[in-house]
């Protein structure tokens, strides 16, 4: 009953923090560019405004424009649902593995690409071009990350793997350096952010994921735009639950301890949000042909990762 | 007695059909015909998995085949299984016939070839000794040759009979020897014999013989290039029997011969199989991302399919040679699992392209366009197959694919150097190859499906008729089906591998719900859960929106930022959209080039872009294995006007020869 209980409450709160963190890091990086920013919580207002706006279809557009949508926030909604946050005692934990994570994210890509495709316009089929070439090489290297912690840990699933680093397995190891850094690059590359996609862009010609989304509006774009903003929260609950999992409650802790949990995952979000935003400040966004080259990277330290681990056994 | 009945069925329908060769509809009905003794096999062999285990295998002898051996028939697990995985699909395409072959243009060429077909393959499958699976390989190997080269007006066709006669002609060839090799160490062609003397035959040079000809009959990695040319060449339901079943049959032979006949291999036949799985399924899934021909595209990644079925064959063999039948128990499942799948996807996407085919007349997808608005069924099952094949769940693809993951991702537990660093490299080969058939197929669907039409032809298509939707319909349903139902199929296969490696997966780690086929906490997966909370959390998202938000839509032009263009070309094509792959990974892969002409300025002459693109391997093996072979032919066709006198000599030479070799080799 208790896990039930969890599974609900987790499920909600993944979707109503998904804005605020968004928000968090618009802010702060508002902030370092010398503006004032919007507040934290202007997401939540977009979100709402959209919602109460029509919806306006193309004409060239199919059924599947229409359902898309909602096909990707559940998908995302999904498998923020499947990823522990503030405890690894849940119900929904052995329905999905980390694959079965990666697939869950990969079938929110499959529709929204052919949503860029469908109304037939040059940007939407640039959108979802893009879109692919840069998922067909982070989602191998979130794959491989995945490899190398089960190499590790000899489980995929992710509340397990929380429970291994937990106990103490893992010290400072080169491995898990390497696969968290793999894990960080795709996480910016598929959350769009910069280097790789610019979510505030203007200009259509360096648009990745806002140009498949371009024929979208009403409450239509209020759900592509929820959804993009639960997968940014979700990569960073994923980089939070493999690699700095500390204060979650386990299986067996008393309520408080869920208390505690909750408190370290919304701090750890916030340090992780104002780091993305201070990054994003940073650095400058790539060239579409360099993309190749960063994800191709993140792609080989995974492998590195992997491969490393079997050089410091027989070291 | 039934399979022999059913066979009968077959044979007779294909020596009959002729009779009608004049009329179009005799077609339809003999496509018709095909379906009871399909069904009856069908049911056959899911009666013969539904057996409790220890059931023994039906066994035949007829008084068929070479003088002294009878021929040898029989039905185990592992043949009972793959009844399924033909019939199934031969049923579809009987169904699909019926509407489709009437309208052919040469369905008389057709409609007799398709039940021998079948027949062949099912013969492969129940044959129990060398003689009757090669008689029943080279009678499928000639009757799909036969499909291929059905319509006579289309010279491609012809070009691309010849060299799939020419490979197929080479698999037999290998096959033979392999058999001969394996007979020579054991004494016999009974494979009952072979059997009970494992590790008797042939050693490494039979392995290597069967790897071939098995491989080059399933689209293994060098041996691929004649099926991109012969499976789209051959009318679609026949395509996709040849795609989604005969590959199929191939792999069927190697796993007979490597896991029941010759089941001691090192683990370095594992490895092997394992990398070239790896090279086969990342050759396939690029090339078919690069093509505009559909059924082309389609007919690359079965390529790819087969590839991955090779490393979890390969996985298994390595298991079991380090001696841990769990985890190659595993693996074989994982193979099987795909295999019933891929077989599934397969058909219903060739017979979806057959639909679409038929209803525009064009193949180019760059020249397709808005389907799913005009061919509904048509469109949404092609979806269905697009999302199976590229792994997403819910759907079977991604069950199958993640228990290859799994037993992948547990192969570094062998100790050997070479195969823990080989896993992680085969591990990034799958893992890109599948994400490059997501790409492939967002593409595919996107590009044919999606958008405004591209030509008259696409803004003209009317969906297709009630049989051919109906024969998309079933397998459409069936991958959902075996997609949330994983736990049935695995517990299924589960006793179709125990013969095989003498193990049987305890049911716990298959149990209901969840698949975990590891330990409880190694990682599981449930699609019903998945599922039914993926439906709970839809239903809130839908109410939530409703109630809160605007429930209008409305209709309007297209906004492309407030500058949209009429004309359809103004789209992302097919080419356009595989452009920043074709630029990252082309060149060195496909020898890609983009050729643009710009004229001067002021000239007003348009400019030109041409994209080539060339196999290397094409170019680099097989263009000179033909040019040799043309010298070759040069050189012995002047054998055929010498004199008698060079012909006697060459007769006394050949005695002489034949004498030395007696001579000098040791006696028996």
């Amino acid at each position: 009953m208790i896990p039930l209980l969890w599974g609900i409450l987790h499920t909600l709160l993944v979707v109503a923090a998904a804005p605020w963190a968004t928000g968090l890091t618009r802010r702060v990086k508002a902030r370092l560019q010398g503006r004032r920013g919007a507040s934290c919580w202007q997401p939540y207002r977009d979100l709402w405004r959209l919602l109460q706006k029509d919806s306006v279809i193309a004409d060239s557009a199919s059924w599947l424009f229409h359902i898309t949508p909602y096909v990707v926030f559940v998908a995302v909604w999904l498998a923020a649902t499947i990823l522990p946050t503030l405890t690894t005692d849940m119900i929904m934990t052995p329905a999905a593995d980390l694959i079965a994570l990666v697939a869950l994210l990969g079938v929110a890509r499959f529709f929204t690409a052919l949503a860029g495709l469908d109304a037939g316009t040059a940007f939407g089929g640039l959108g979802a071009s893009r879109e692919m070439f840069i998922a067909s090489l982070g989602e191998p290297a979130m794959l491989m990350v995945t490899f190398s912690l089960s190499v590790l840990a000899h489980t995929t699933s992710p509340a397990h793997l929380v429970e291994f680093v937990l106990a103490g397995h893992v010290g400072l190891e080169v491995s898990v350096g390497l696969a968290m850094g793999a894990l960080l690059m795709v996480a910016l590359a598929e959350s769009g952010r910069i280097p790789i996609d610019n979510p505030a862009t203007h200009l259509e010609l360096t648009m990745v994921h806002e140009a498949m989304v371009l024929e979208y509006s009403g409450r239509h774009l209020a759900l592509m735009e929820a959804a993009a903003m639960m997968r940014q929260l979700l990569f960073l609950s994923l980089i939070i639950c493999l690699f700095l999992p500390w204060g979650i409650a386990r299986p067996g802790d008393a309520a408080p301890w869920l208390l505690v949990g909750l408190a370290a995952w919304i701090a750890k979000v916030a340090a992780l949000s104002v780091v993305l935003a201070a990054y994003e400040s940073w650095i400058a966004k790539m060239r579409l042909f360099r993309i190749a080259d960063f994800l191709g990277g993140a792609l080989l330290l995974a492998l590195l990762a992997t491969i490393f681990l079997y050089v410091s056994e027989a070291l | 007695m039934v399979i022999g009945s059913a066979m009968i069925a077959f044979l007779l329908l294909g020596l009959a059909a002729p009779l009608g060769r004049r009329r179009p509809a005799v077609a339809g009905l003999v496509h018709l015909a095909c379906l009871p003794p399909s069904l009856l096999l069908l049911a056959l062999g899911l009666m013969h998995l539904a057996a409790p285990p220890g059931t023994p295998p039906q066994i035949i002898t007829l008084p068929l085949g070479l003088p002294g051996l009878a021929g040898h028939w029989r039905l185990d697990r592992l043949s009972a299984f793959f009844l399924l995985v033909v019939n199934l699909p031969a049923v579809l395409a009987g169904l699909y016939g019926l509407g489709y072959a009437p309208h052919l243009p040469r369905p008389g060429r057709v409609a007799p070839f398709l039940p021998l077909f079948l027949l062949g393959m099912n013969g492969v499958l129940l044959a129990d000794d060398a003689f009757s699976f090669l008689l029943a390989w080279e009678f499928m190997s000639l009757t799909s040759w036969l499909l291929v080269v059905a319509d006579d007006g289309n010279p491609e066709a012809g070009k691309a009979g010849l060299t799939y006669l020419s490979m197929a002609a080479f698999g037999g060839f290998c096959l033979l020897a392999a058999f001969a090799l394996m007979a020579a160490d054991g004494g016999s062609f009974d494979f009952a014999l072979l059997r009970a003397h494992p590790g008797g035959g042939g050693g490494v040079l039979a392995v290597l013989l069967v790897l071939l000809g098995t491989g080059s009959k399933a689209g293994m990695v060098p041996l691929h290039p004649w099926l991109p040319l012969a499976h789209p060449a051959a009318p679609s339901h026949a395509s996709a029997l040849m795609s989604g079943v005969m590959t199929k049959v191939a792999l069927y032979g190697l796993i007979r011969i490597l896991f029941d006949l010759q089941p001691v291999l090192g683990w370095q036949w594992g490895f092997a199989l394992m990398l070239l799985g790896a090279a086969t399924a990342l050759t396939g899934v690029f090339y078919a991302l690069m093509q505009r021909d559909l059924k082309v595209l389609l007919a690359y990644s079965t390529v790819e399919n087969v590839g991955l079925i090779l490393v979890a064959l390969g996985l298994a063999a390595a298991f079991r040679a380090y001696d841990q039948p769990a985890l190659a128990a595993l693996a074989l499942v994982a193979a099987l699992y795909h295999v019933l799948n891929h077989s599934l996807i397969k058909s219903l996407l060739f017979l979806g392209a057959g639909a679409v085919v038929s209803a525009t007349g064009e193949r180019d997808i760059n020249r397709l366009g808005g389907l799913l608005n005009r061919m509904p069924v048509t469109g949404a099952c092609f979806l269905a197959g697009a999302c199976a094949i590229s792994a997403l769940p819910p759907l079977n693809g991604f069950v199958s694919e993640w228990l290859v993951f799994q037993s992948l991702f547990h192969a570094p537990s062998l100790s050997h150097w070479a195969m823990r660093f080989g896993v992680p490299v085969v591990g990034v080969a799958l893992a890109l190859a599948a994400a490059f058939a997501a790409v492939c197929f967002v593409r595919a669907f996107g590009t044919v499906f999606l958008g405004r039409p591209r030509s008259a032809a696409a803004a003209a298509a009317r969906e297709a008729p009630l049989s051919l939707q109906l024969a998309q319909v079933v397998p459409a349903a069936l991958c959902l089906g075996l997609g949330i139902f994983p736990v049935l199929v695995s517990g299924g296969l589960a006793s179709v591998v125990a013969p095989l490696l003498r193990v049987r997966l305890p049911t716990a780690l298959l149990g209901w719900p969840w698949l975990s086929p590891i330990a409880p906490g190694a990682g599981s997966y449930s699609a019903l859960m998945l599922l039914l909370t993926g439906v709970a959390l839809a239903i809130t998202t839908v109410l939530v929106v409703h109630h809160f938000g605007s429930q209008r839509t409305r209709r309007a032009p297209v906004w492309d930022c407030g500058t949209p263009c009429a004309l359809p070309e103004a789209q992302y094509s097919a080419d356009s959209f595989s452009q920043p792959l074709r630029r990252v990974f082309g060149r060195p892969l496909l020898a890609a080039r983009e050729l643009i002409d710009m004229p001067a300025p002021g000239d007003t002459a348009p400019a030109r872009f041409r994209l080539e693109i060339r196999d290397p391997l094409w170019d680099g093996l097989y263009a000179r294995l033909i040019r040799l072979v043309n010298r070759l032919a040069d050189r012995v066709n002047r054998l055929q006007s010498l004199t008698v006198r060079h012909y006697l000599l060459m007769m006394f030479w050949t005695l002489v020869a034949g004498l030395v070799i007696v001579a000098v080799r040791p006696p028996l």
